[in-house]
């Protein structure tokens, strides 16, 4: 069942090996703007993807896949925010990272909010 | 632009981050399904990509590049800040890859079984990832 305590601790094991295998393969590749895209691998998905198809169907994961590409474009948008900040003025990459991350939710919220709100 | 692996980079990474890496992306994948459970798949699956991991990775990349800088005797806070950007936008790239994993999934899997829709999905995000890096590297 959806959110039961076996099942989120099957999602917690698979979503952290998923996470450091990616981030491996991320950290080994070079030059480091290749490896990078792998800091956006769809980890959290492939963790989940499998369980979810299996308990509620492919119709439930395609509603929550059309919402990763509103996910997705807000991390593009949020990205690019960060490695700006970060060129232009050199703060500590975690301060950038966090004060910028309502861009993630703003730009997310204005996309379901145009896009994925009935 | 020469591509290549460099397998020393995995000795720099410390138990404790990987443990972190772990920790996060465990955390990450356990609240993105209460949020689907609770509001249901259009809320939840935004959180499929959330960036859970980007503050930390980068962060480590960061940590790792005053390391080697240091080891040479040099202060490499803000090489290492601009290395940490370089990664950033390596992540832009991924997201957009990212959007067409998830476009794939929207439209091949009404239809077509999820072992069959899965792989391509991967490749999709792989080509479209890479294909953009290049194109960025180009122009």
């Amino acid at each position: 069942m959806h959110g039961n305590a076996l099942d989120l601790l099957a999602r917690f094991l698979i979503g952290g090996t998923v996470v450091i295998l990616f981030s491996i393969i991320g950290d080994v590749f070079k030059p480091k703007s290749l490896g990078g895209i792998f800091a956006a691998a769809p980890t959290i998905a492939l963790a989940s993807i499998s369980l979810t198809a299996h308990q509620h169907g492919n119709a439930y994961v395609s509603l929550e896949a059309r919402s990763m590409i509103v996910g997705a474009l807000a991390f593009f948008v949020y990205a690019c925010a960060v490695s700006f900040i970060l060129m232009r003025f050199r703060p500590r990459s975690l301060v950038a990272a966090g004060a910028l991350s309502p861009i993630w939710f703003g730009v997310a919220a204005a996309l379901w909010a145009i896009w994925l709100r009935k | 632009m020469l591509i290549g692996i460099n397998i020393a980079k995995l000795r720099e990474g410390t138990p404790t981050e990987y443990l972190t890496r772990f920790l996060f992306g465990g955390i990450v994948t356990v609240v993105a399904t209460l949020i689907a459970g609770r509001y249901g798949p259009i809320i939840g699956g935004l959180f499929l990509a959330f960036p859970g991991i980007f503050a930390p990775g980068l962060s480590m990349t960061e940590t790792h590049a005053i390391e080697r800088k240091a080891k040479a005797g040099a202060d490499g806070t803000l090489f290492a800040r601009a290395e940490a950007s370089v990664e950033a936008a390596g992540a832009s790239i991924g997201a957009l890859g990212l959007a067409a994993f998830g476009l794939v999934l929207w439209k091949a899997l009404p239809t077509h079984n999820l072992t069959l829709v899965l792989p391509w999905a991967g490749a999709a995000w792989l080509l479209i990832s890479v294909l953009l890096w290049w194109l960025r590297k180009r122009i």
